[in-house]
C-alpha cells in the first residue's frame, strides 16, 4: 500500500513538474505566470533531492552511519561540534547565500527568462548540489581538510598550488566586481547612500551594546539594529528631498569607488569587533529575512513575467553583456547553478560540524537546492518588470547612449517598448532621480523586488521605500563580503608570504598587516577602477571574469572529487562528477577563448585593445587597452593553470584504471561512532 | 481527529526550538554559550570581549561566499 501510494506521489510530482517545464519552455508570444517557475523548481528539487542525490549517497558516497565523523572524534568545543543536521543546514545555507544567486540571474535574464531558468535547475540537480555534497563528505572523512589541501593529498602538488591561486584570484575578481555593484546601485544617490552610511554608526551602536551593555546577545541586537536600519530608510526619503543634505549624500561613481577602497583597507587593517563583527551580523540577519520574505512575496502575489521566453539577445549582442547564449549564460550564472565558491565553505566550517556521515546528503545537496531556489526568486523579479525597463536600467550609456530620450528610443528601436516619460515616473516612484543607465544588476533586482513587495504588502505609495530596502540589503550584504573577502584574502597572502620572510606570516605585524592589506585592497581596486572608468559599464567585461574563475575553482573541486572517486574503485559512476566536469571545461575554456581572442571588440579583450588603438590615443585611452591586455592575460593564466591541473589529474585517473598506479585514498582511518548504540 | 490536533503544538514548538537553535548558531550565540561553559565562567563584558578575540581570527580566515 504504502510502495503504491509512493509510486503515484512520485509519479505526481513528475507530471506536474513536466507540465511546468513544459510551460515555461513552450510559451511563446504571451507572458506566463511566475508560480510555473516555483512549480517546475520545486518538483526538480524534489526529484533530485529523493533519486539523485540518494542514488550518490548509496552507490557511489555509500554513507555511512556508524563511521564517526571530526565533530566527533576532535570535539574541541570550538571547531569541531556535534551539532543538530538543521542547525548545520542553516548554518551552511547561511555561509553560501551570498549576492551571487540574485545578481547572476538577474544580468542573464537579458536573454528572457528561459535559459537562465534551465540552467539553474539542471546546474543544479546535477552538478552544483552535487559538487557540495562530494566536496562536503570528502572533507569530512579528511578531518575536515580544505580542499586546497584535498587537491594537494589527492592530486599532487599542482593541485593543490592551482587550487590555491585560483581561490586568491577568485576572491581579487570578486571584490572588484562586489564593489562595483555597490558603486553603481549607489552612485547619484543620495537616498541609498544615506542608508549605508547609516549602517555604520548602527554598527558601531551593535558593537558597543553587544560588548558593555547585553554581552553576547546577538540576535537581540541584530533585531534593534533592522530596526534602525529600517529607521534610516525611511529618513533617507527626507535626505533626498533636502538640497543641502542630498549634496552631502551625492556622490559619482570614481568618488564612491575612492570611499569603499578606503573602507575596505581600514577594514581589513583594524580590529573587528567593533564595526565588522556587527555588520557581519546584521547583514545575515537583514538577508535571511529578506530571502523569506521574497518567497512569500512571489508565492502571494504570483506576478506574471513580462519578459519574453527568448530575447533577440541570444545572438551575442545583448546590451548587458556581450556574447552568446553558450556559453555566457553558464557563466554569467554561477551560484545558484553550480559556485565554486561553495566548495570552499564544504570543506570549511560545515565538515566540522557535521554529527552522522548520513547528514551531508541533506546538508551539502539539500543548502544548494535551497541556494538555487532563491536564483529563481532572482529571475521572477527581474522578469516581472518590462522588457524595456529591464533593459533601461541594466544597459550602459556607451551601449545605448546618455540622453534619456535617446536611451528609450534605442530600447525601443530592439522591440521592448520604453519612453523617457516612463523611466521618470518609475525613477520617482522609487525615489531616484534617474533609473538609465545603473548597470550592475541590483538596481533592476531592487524595482523587480520593489514591485513585489509594494503589490504584496503596502501598495505603490511604499514603492521608494520597498526600492530602498532592497539596494539597503544588497549593499550591506556586499560590503560585509568585501570586508571579509579583504581580510581572507590578506591572511592567505600572509601565510604565502611567510614562507618566503617569517615575519610577513605573522597576523599581528603591524607592517606586515598594512602591506598586505594594501596589496589585496590595491588588486581588488584596480578592477573597481577599471570598472568604474569603462565606457560599457564595467560589468561587460568583469562579470565574465568572475563567472570564468568561480567556475574555474568549480572545475578543481570536480576534479578532485573524480579523482577520489576513482581511487574509491567507483569508476563506474565516476560521470556524476566527470560529465559536470567536462561541462564546466567547455564553458570556461570557451569563454575564455571568447573573452580573449573574439573579434568582436565588445566581446574579446584583445579585440577591444586594437580597436582603441587604431584610433587617436589619449592617457584614458591608453590606460583601457592596458586594462583590456591585462584582463585578457588574467584570464589565459588561469585557464592554463586549469589545464595543467586536468592534466595532472587525467594521469591519475588513466594510471589508476590502467594498474599503473596505486589508488590510495587519503581518508581518515574508520572509527566506529559512540552515537549509534550497537544492535544484537 | 483530537489526538491529532494535539500534535500541532507539539510540533509548532519543536519547530520554533530548531529555528531558534539555527539562529544562535549562525549568530554566534551559541559559541559564547559553549566558550562560557569550556572556560567555566559567567557572562560578562570581560568574557565577551575574550570570546571575540578567540573567533574574530577563525572566523576572519573562512572566506563568504559570493
Amino acid at each position: 500500500m504504502n510502495k503504491t501510494f509512493a509510486i503515484a506521489a512520485w509519479g505526481t510530482v513528475v507530471v506536474l513538474g513536466a507540465m511546468a517545464i513544459g510551460a515555461i519552455a513552450l510559451h511563446r508570444g504571451e507572458p506566463i505566470n511566475a508560480l510555473w517557475l516555483v512549480v517546475a523548481a520545486t518538483c526538480c528539487y524534489s526529484l533530485g533531492y529523493r533519486f539523485y542525490s540518494k542514488f550518490i549517497a548509496t552507490k557511489i558516497l555509500v554513507l555511512d552511519g556508524l563511521r564517526a565523523t571530526p565533530a566527533e572524534r576532535l570535539e574541541n568545543g570550538r571547531d569541531f561540534l556535534l551539532t543538530n543536521k538543521w542547525v548545520v543546514f542553516g548554518h551552511h545555507f547561511a555561509a553560501i547565500a551570498g549576492p551571487g544567486p540574485l545578481v547572476g540571474p538577474v544580468l542573464a535574464a537579458q536573454f528572457g527568462y528561459l535559459p537562465g531558468t534551465m540552467w539553474v535547475l539542471a546546474g543544479a540537480v546535477f552538478a552544483g548540489c552535487v559538487q557540495d555534497f562530494v566536496i562536503l563528505l570528502f572533507s569530512v572523512r579528511r578531518d575536515g581538510k580544505s580542499l586546497t589541501e584535498m587537491a594537494k593529498d589527492e592530486i599532487g602538488r599542482v593541485g593543490g598550488f592551482v587550487a590555491y591561486v585560483a581561490v586568491i584570484a577568485i576572491l581579487i575578481i570578486l571584490l572588484g566586481v562586489a564593489a562595483l555593484i555597490v558603486v553603481n546601485a549607489l552612485k547619484a544617490s543620495p537616498w541609498g547612500t544615506f542608508t549605508i552610511a547609516m549602517t555604520m554608526p548602527v554598527a558601531l551602536l551593535m558593537g558597543v551594546y553587544l560588548r558593555r551593555i547585553r554581552p553576547g546577545k546577538v540576535l537581540e541586537v541584530s533585531a534593534l539594529g533592522f530596526v534602525l536600519v529600517l529607521a534610516a530608510i525611511w529618513g533617507g526619503q527626507y535626505v533626498s528631498q533636502n538640497a543641502a543634505l542630498a549634496k552631502l549624500f551625492t556622490f559619482s561613481a570614481p568618488a564612491l569607488a575612492i570611499l569603499i577602497m578606503v573602507y575596505g583597507f581600514a577594514a581589513s587593517a583594524l580590529p573587528v569587533w567593533l564595526l565588522l563583527a556587527p555588520r557581519d551580523y546584521l547583514s545575515t540577519f537583514v538577508k535571511l529575512g529578506t530571502i523569506a520574505l521574497l518567497a512569500v512575496g512571489i508565492v502571494a502575489l504570483h506576478p506574471t513575467l513580462r519578459m519574453p521566453a527568448l530575447t533577440r539577445f541570444v545572438d551575442g549582442t545583448g546590451p548587458v553583456f556581450a556574447g552568446k547564449i553558450f556559453p555566457f549564460a553558464f557563466i554569467t550564472i554561477a551560484c545558484g547553478a553550480i559556485s565554486g565558491f561553495h566548495a570552499l565553505i564544504s570543506s570549511g566550517t560545515t565538515p566540522k560540524m557535521i554529527s552522522r556521515e548520513t547528514e551531508a546528503r541533506m546538508v551539502g545537496y539539500g543548502a544548494m537546492m535551497a541556494e538555487s531556489a532563491v536564483a529563481v526568486m532572482a529571475i521572477i523579479a527581474a522578469c516581472v518588470m518590462q522588457p524595456g525597463v529591464y533593459f533601461a536600467i541594466n544597459s550602459p550609456a556607451g551601449i545605448v547612449g546618455q540622453a534619456p530620450a535617446t536611451a528609450a528610443a534605442t530600447i525601443s528601436g530592439w522591440g521592448f517598448p520604453v519612453t523617457a516619460a516612463d523611466m521618470e515616473t518609475l525613477a520617482h516612484a522609487v525615489g531616484e532621480q534617474t533609473l538609465f543607465n545603473r548597470t550592475g544588476g541590483a538596481p533592476a533586482f531592487a524595482v523587480g523586488m520593489a514591485h513585489i513587495f509594494s503589490h504584496s504588502l503596502g501598495g505603490e505609495t511604499l514603492m521608494a521605500l520597498w526600492y530602498h530596502f532592497a539596494i539597503m540589503f544588497e549593499a550591506l550584504f556586499i560590503l560585509t563580503i568585501l570586508d571579509a573577502g579583504t581580510r581572507v584574502a590578506r591572511f592567505m597572502l600572509q601565510d604565502a608570504l611567510g614562507h618566503v620572510y617569517k615575519p610577513l606570516g605573522r597576523t599581528s605585524w603591524y607592517p606586515s598587516i598594512l602591506a598586505t592589506s594594501g596589496l589585496i585592497v590595491g588588486a581588488w581596486g584596480y578592477f573597481l577602477w577599471q570598472g568604474v572608468r569603462d565606457p560599457l559599464g564595467g560589468i561587460n567585461s568583469l562579470w565574465p571574469l568572475f563567472g570564468i574563475s568561480n567556475q574555474l575553482l568549480a572545475t578543481v573541486a570536480l576534479c578532485v572529487a573524480t579523482t577520489i572517486i576513482i581511487k574509491m574503485h567507483r569508476a563506474k559512476y565516476a560521470a556524476v562528477t566527470l560529465i559536470p566536469l567536462a561541462w564546466l571545461v567547455a564553458v570556461t575554456f570557451t569563454a575564455s577563448w571568447h573573452k580573449m581572442f573574439d573579434p568582436n571588440p565588445r566581446v574579446g579583450f584583445l579585440a577591444q585593445a586594437r580597436a582603441l588603438a587604431a584610433g587617436p590615443i589619449t592617457a584614458a585611452i591608453a590606460r583601457i587597452i592596458f586594462n583590456n591586455r591585462l584582463d585578457a592575460a588574467v584570464t589565459g593564466v588561469l585557464v592554463l593553470m586549469i589545464t595543467l591541473l586536468l592534466v595532472e589529474s587525467a594521469r591519475q585517473w588513466i594510471g589508476i584504471l590502467a594498474g599503473t598506479r596505486e589508488a590510495q585514498v587519503k581518508e581518515s582511518p574508520f572509527v566506529r561512532t559512540r552515537l549509534v548504540q550497537e544492535q544484537g | 481527529m483530537n489526538r491529532r490536533l494535539k500534535v500541532i503544538p507539539v510540533f509548532t514548538a519543536r519547530v520554533f526550538r530548531i529555528i531558534r537553535a539555527i539562529l544562535q548558531e549562525i549568530f554566534d550565540e551559541a559559541a559564547y554559550l559553549r566558550f562560557l561553559s569550556r572556560v567555566g565562567t559567567v557572562s560578562s563584558s570581560e568574557s565577551y570581549a575574550a570570546f571575540r578575540r578567540e573567533i574574530d581570527e577563525a572566523k576572519a580566515r573562512r572566506p563568504k561566499c559570493c
